[in-house]
């Protein structure tokens, strides 16, 4: 078999984060847009995580970090996402179009 | 010691990662992708611990399986989920958005295959990780070389916390 080289783990961040891609710009649903977006975030980390493995442990010190504002960001976008369901009844990300003229 | 990073739990985890991945976005009821995407982080943390990253592997099993999932999940109860397991799960622009995603696959092929900077990456020995100290050296950089990064993150979770409890409260 084919030894593992930090090559493999990229390929499979790529793949991840592809599938975080797409689900943010076809779903409907603000949550599973907002999971996509921790798909991504993931895909990332694995990335730095993998990079770490040959240059020391930089990497994973970001990783914490990256893990970090993915908190922050899912705390607000949730916050958000309850304010906005409360005033519309809906969380479709299609029917959030206050600001369109 | 033997190492556990065999080829075979490689490919197990980051099957189980993809598939986890590609569960979430098809998924019509938000619980069910909320539990793919734990099943995801929890490959992930796998990958981690093949990677000589306990610490990380540690963080995002606490932090994101039982933080913000559980975050996720709370929030999916609050909206009503039978009301948009009813309607059109996909957007307008879906068509537009998966040629868009392929295109950007296609390009990371590309330069997968392609570039040789990456091929000699593939041949160049690894670090020696810590094995027993990997925490205490990971604090090290953290109040060491990152310690304003570090102050900085620690201010962006405060601002955090105050917007999402400004959001949340019924009257602003």
């Amino acid at each position: 078999m084919v030894p593992i080289t930090t090559l493999h783990y990229l390929i499979v961040a790529a793949g991840l984060f592809v599938l975080g891609v797409v689900g943010v710009l076809t779903r409907r649903n603000v949550v599973i847009v907002l999971m996509s977006i921790e798909l991504i975030l993931n895909a990332v980390n694995l990335n730095l995580v993998a990079f770490s493995r040959m240059w020391g442990l930089h990497g994973q010190v970001f990783a914490i970090f990256v893990i970090t504002d993915a908190a922050a960001e899912a705390a607000v976008g949730l916050g958000i996402l309850i304010a906005f369901f409360r005033n519309k009844e809906t969380v479709n990300v299609d029917e959030v179009d206050l600001l369109k003229w | 010691m033997t190492p556990v990073a065999t080829p075979f739990f490689f490919y197990l985890l980051s099957g189980l990662a993809l598939l986890g991945g590609v569960l979430v976005i098809t998924r019509k009821n938000a619980v069910h992708s909320a539990l793919a995407l734990i099943l995801t982080l929890l490959a992930l943390a796998g990958l981690y611990l093949m990677l000589y990253a306990p610490f990380v592997a540690g963080v995002q099993i606490i932090l994101y399986a039982g933080g913000i999932m559980v975050l996720f999940l709370f929030v999916i109860m609050l909206v009503s989920i039978e009301k948009s397991q009813r309607e059109e799960q996909f957007n307008k622009q879906w068509i537009g958005g998966v040629v868009g995603a392929v295109g950007l696959g296609a390009l990371f092929v590309r330069v997968f295959v392609r570039s040789k900077a990456l091929h000699d990456l593939a041949g160049m020995p690894l670090a020696q990780l810590p094995e027993q100290s990997n925490t205490q050296e990971i604090a090290v950089y953290l109040y060491g070389n990152y310690m304003l990064a570090f102050e900085i993150a620690s201010l962006l979770l405060l601002v955090a916390i105050i917007g999402a409890v400004v959001m949340a409260k019924k009257r602003i």
